[in-house]
């Protein structure tokens, strides 16, 4: 029974999803305040029946309900009681209704919080959001119901694919979700926008607090889902420029160069072309990895689904809500009204300039992720774009974007002065060569990393100095650098710890150069170095698990005759599904971490074995996770943002340093 | 019961859409906001002056630009100021009474399965032995075995179920559980291969080759060994002796042996003749599932075709019959007869078009077993 509520709460929130993207609009079109007061309470109502029914499927999975066609296939009852629920969206269909439940979330939360929000913007961007609701919703119920229901129920499930069974997979899509499927509610901002005809610094004000916990989720979900790669998939390979990682890059740069324009739009009611024309953006690439991943145009652990029918109804809604946003972007654009001015070097300027770079990097992955899938559909033909395409185009393409990250944070609003601000910047670029030398002291090269090396150390120096001058600039006793503290705009320490993030992530990626790797086989007692540790195998022994065994490499790992660590990398094998999966043995050490994976056991009682040492590679995730940090600091900071010029004739003086 | 949730729910749904247009509409209008918002914008500015984050004249001339945008905002009304019209709300109440519950019960009553209460596998596995049904049964044969592995009338039970439900990968490997536990017979052998060729898509591998080698050392006059040595040759390209294998082999049998068809269309094969049309079914070789299927029991089949095709026949004269439709479609899917099958979906369908319940109970059916598109 509770099954079946479920499956009616999900039909009837298809019903309120089209009341509630009819109703309101046609409130705001025709000034009826009582039409637009519907959307709040149906948008709320809405989440809470999706919710409902998302409860539902999880419990039939916790019970290990057979009956449902969606748990035999993905779930068995020895899985442990984690992977049942984080098995709900571990398959196509709960992951769809994750997926419009976080669209309901986002919906329901812009209701409720948003009293003081213009009615109108507020109608038409929930019924924005319903209008996507309402197709995702039929999409589920006409494609892909995780609510069918089978005669005669089987006694066993399938299983779970193994890759899947892990803590990372609990985490990672749901965070993904939050940050891909939260882009939907700056695109319902956008579009709201475009309807009422006002695009002005009250909508980028109240557009902004949702832009960036969106795109807090989406950093993190990224950073999770690669390290999860990085431990599950046995490779030691952290970022794989697979079509399905493409697919969550493109909406995060989409989204972080909306992030600082709507930060434009507000201060100065400027970039408001860039603004929508980005948040329409960043929305649509989310759209279209979903298509990519969900349609079974890529085959990957992603794509569960390989229906034809599910590819052209997802299609058919890319179609429609990117094609019909541009349309209304078209005929509204001309009509915009000029925003602040701005000299062309000035901190506008500069966010002009990182917009241009993200762009184009965008572009760049694009290009990159489709290509092949349209020379394959064209002339058949297979061709693979890897790390050398990006490597070649990404990478100085982002190059000269750090360089500029940092003078752009300390470029004053509307004129700025790119002498005074390279003066200023004196120390990073001090820290940066110091760094280069040395890294390139201590590790030699390749000159890659210790170049990169030294810009992630500028770049990250370069993010505190305008909070650092500002800290100990008249007189440094701390009593008054602590009241300057406290008077700083959390906005302000967010945007150096989101820039110092980025800059800790290029360390760790730079620092790759210097890895060691080990492909070995070794029996129980062989000693190997690998970079400064020494590895022993101590035992290779088996252990069942609830629904797998597995054969586990009991290794110390030591260093300079002292035990720093003891790993246990393990295969495990899942007789349900057949298949295998490797468990890393991962030890942190000093930022660093050791990495051991096994292969099958030979007959001769040696095991096959990879093993890398990997400077630094923690500071990869560990960027992602300031960068966050920066993100939640600034979402913190709910004062109103107002650019201040500076007069052109009068220099750097410390405390005349722009506002934030 | 369920319905009375159903009910409960839609209420619920529908309040959400009465409720605010029975109220008076509440809240700032869309100006009041935006003059709040530049307020603040100036309020700021001038405590950041204070606290000597900004330069005084700079502020001056943030303040003038807020002030600037602060007069065109004000200018420009916004269409929330407009007041609320009962008769508005009215249509809107009366569009959301219509079409709520109508789209939700419309679309559950064609896709949702009321009939079927939740099933949570502690509650089935409590019931008695006698209601379990046959894949309940697989499994306690299964965990039986997973206790005591050496049972070999577990095996025996299971191997000819996991065959008909293609999992041939287990059917091969319950075989080789009998053949180490048994011993090895012709029959265990021939079995063993059988298998192993299915589990292989009708290729019969090195593995399989060696059984029936074994299978035909063992007893040289049984078929089924030889019938696959014939075809183990023939995929190896090696017509010549396929031919020779299964003229003799043919010769060798009753004339009304179950086999005889399915080797004769072999031998047909063999000559360059055209295949004849391919029986449909799951197993990607088609000709070999028909093997399988004559040699389980070539009466037996013959007497459920005819009951098959009494019941289409009965059906074509009177089609008002949802329970008869509702097992030919059962039938013919059993069979493996999946075009009869849909083209049965379709003929009860058009039959029983006035009757929406029942051709819910036909479309749920196809969807069940897999006979959609």
């Amino acid at each position: 029974m509770i099954v079946e509520t479920g499956h009616y709460a999900l039909v009837l929130a298809l019903a309120l999803a089209l009341v509630n993207s009819v109703l309101p609009i046609w409130g705001s079109l025709a000034g009826d305040r009582r039409l637009m007061a519907v959307a709040p309470p149906v948008a709320i109502m809405s989440f809470l029946l999706i919710g409902y029914s998302y409860f539902a499927l999880t419990y039939a999975h916790v019970t290990s309900d057979f009956s449902l066609l969606n748990v035999v296939e993905n779930s068995h009852s020895a899985k442990p009681l984690i992977y049942k629920i984080s098995g709900v969206w571990g398959n196509h269909e709960g992951s769809m209704l994750l997926w419009v439940l976080v669209l309901a979330l986002f919906g329901a939360a812009v209701a409720m919080f948003s009293a003081s929000m213009p009615e109108d913007l507020r109608a038409n961007t929930l019924a924005v959001q319903s209008w996507i609701s309402a197709a995702f919703v039929l999409f589920i119920l006409l494609t892909s119901n995780p609510f069918a229901r089978l005669g005669a129920p089987p006694a066993e499930g399938n299983d779970l694919n193994p890759l899947l069974q892990d803590p990372g997979l609990a985490i990672h899509p749901p965070l993904l979700y939050l940050g891909y499927v939260g882009l939907s509610i700056t695109y319902s901002f956008a579009a709201a926008a475009l309807i009422c005809g006002r695009i002005d610094a009250v909508f980028a004000r109240f557009v902004r607090p949702w832009t960036l916990a969106a795109w807090i989720c989406l950093t993190l979900g990224i950073a999770m889902g690669s390290y999860w790669a990085y431990y599950t998939l046995g490779w030691g390979g952290f970022w794989f420029w697979d079509p399905v990682e493409n697919a969550s890059l493109m909406p995060w740069l989409a989204a972080t160069a909306l992030l600082h324009c709507t930060s434009v739009m507000e201060k100065r009611e400027a970039l408001k072309i860039w603004t929508i024309f980005l948040a329409i953006l960043a929305f649509s690439l989310s759209l279209l990895g979903t298509f990519l991943v969900r349609s079974g145009v890529l085959t990957s652990v992603h794509a569960f689904a390989t229906d034809p029918m599910r590819g052209v109804f997802i299609l058919l809604i890319l179609v429609l809500f990117i094609g019909g946003s541009l349309v209304l972007f078209a005929a509204r654009a001309g009509g915009l009204k000029q925003g602040g001015l701005f000299a062309p070097i000035s901190r506008e300027g500069a966010i002009v300039v990182n917009n241009l770079i993200l762009s184009t990097c965008c572009a760049t992955v694009f290009v990159g992720t489709l290509y092949p899938l349209a020379l394959e559909a064209v002339t058949g033909e297979k061709i693979s774009v890897g790390a050398p395409f990006f490597n070649l185009t990404f990478v100085p393409l982002f190059v000269p974007l750090f360089i500029l990250m940092p003078v752009g944070q300390m470029l004053a609003w509307k004129r700025g002065d790119l002498l005074g601000v390279a003066q200023r910047l004196i120390y990073a670029f001090g820290a940066g060569l110091l760094m280069a030398a040395a890294l390139a002291a201590i590790h030699g090269g390749p000159a890659v990393s210790f170049l990169l090396g030294g810009l992630a150390a500028y770049v990250i120096v370069g993010a505190f100095t305008d909070i650092g001058r500002r800290l100990l600039g008249a007189g440094a006793s701390p009593a008054a650098i602590l009241r300057r503290l406290s008077g700083l705009p959390r906005q302000a320490l967010g945007t150096a710890f989101a820039h110092a993030g980025i800059g800790v992530t290029l360390l760790g990626l730079a620092a790759s150069g210097w890895g060691v790797e080990k492909i070995t086989t070794l029996r129980p007692g062989d000693t190997l170095d690998v970079g400064p540790f020494q590895l022993t195998l101590r035992d290779l022994a088996k252990r069942e698990g609830p629904n797998y065994s597995e054969i586990f490499a009991t290794t110390v790992i030591r260093s300079g005759g002292v035990v720093a660590a003891v790993v246990e990398p393990s295969l495990r094998s899942y007789p349900t599904r057949r298949s295998n999966r490797t468990e890393a043995g991962i030890a942190t050490l000093s930022l660093g971490q050791v990495y051991i994976s096994i292969g099958g056991l030979e007959p001769d009682g040696k095991v096959d074995a990879r093993i890398f040492w990997k400077p630094l590679v923690s500071l990869i995730w560990g960027g992602a996770l300031i960068m966050a940090f920066g993100g939640a600091l600034s979402l913190s900071d709910m004062r109103l943002r107002v650019g201040v010029g500076r007069r052109a004739r009068k220099p750097a003086a410390p405390q005349a340093a722009p506002a934030e | 019961m369920l319905w009375v949730f159903f009910a409960a729910l839609t209420v619920a749904a529908l309040t959400s859409v009465f409720w605010p247009l029975l109220r008076t509409p509440r809240g700032p209008s869309r100006s009041a906001i935006e003059v709040a918002f530049y307020k603040a914008q100036v309020a700021e500015i001038e405590r950041d002056a204070a606290r000597g984050l900004v330069a005084k004249h700079d502020a001056e001339g943030a303040k003038a630009e807020a002030a600037r945008r602060l007069i065109m905002a004000s200018e420009t009304p916004g269409p929330g100021a407009a007041d609320a019209s009962p008769a508005k709300a009215r249509a809107a109440i009366a569009v959301a009474v219509l079409f709520v519950p109508a789209l939700a019960i419309g679309l559950y009553s064609s896709i949702g399965h009321p009939g079927l209460p939740d099933l949570p596998l502690t509650a089935r596995m409590a019931q008695p032995a006698a209601k379990l049904d046959i894949m309940a049964a697989i499994g306690k044969v299964e965990a039986h075995l997973a206790e005591s592995p050496n049972d070999a009338r577990g095996y025996a039970i299971l191997a000819p179920i996991y065959m008909r439900l293609g999992r041939y990968e287990d059917a091969a490997k319950a075989y080789a559980a009998m053949l180490r536990l048994e011993g090895e017979t012709e029959e265990r052998l021939s079995l063993y291969g059988e298998a192993l060729v299915a589990a292989a898509q009708g290729d019969v591998t090195a593995e399989a080759k060696k059984a029936f080698e074994s299978a035909k050392a063992k007893d040289p006059a049984a078929p089924r060994p030889r019938f696959y040595l014939g075809l183990a040759a023939a995929e190896a390209g090696d017509k010549a002796g396929a031919k020779k294998i299964w003229t003799e082999l043919l010769e060798q049998s009753p004339p009304d042996a179950p086999y005889a068809p399915a080797l004769r269309e072999k031998l047909a094969a063999l000559d360059g003749a055209p295949a004849p049309a391919a029986l449909p079914g799951p197993e990607q070789n088609p000709a070999l599932a028909a093997n399988i299927k004559a040699m389980a029991g070539p009466e037996q089949a013959q007497a459920i075709k005819g009951m098959v095709d009494r019941l289409a026949a009965k059906l074509a004269e009177n089609g008002q019959d949802v329970e008869g439709w509702l097992r030919l479609v059962r039938a013919y899917a059993v069979l493996h007869e999946s075009e009869k099958a849909r083209s049965a979906v379709v003929d009860a369908k058009r039959n029983l078009a006035d009757d929406a319940t029942a051709s819910a109970r036909i479309d749920a059916l196809a969807r069940e077993l897999g006979l959609e598109g």
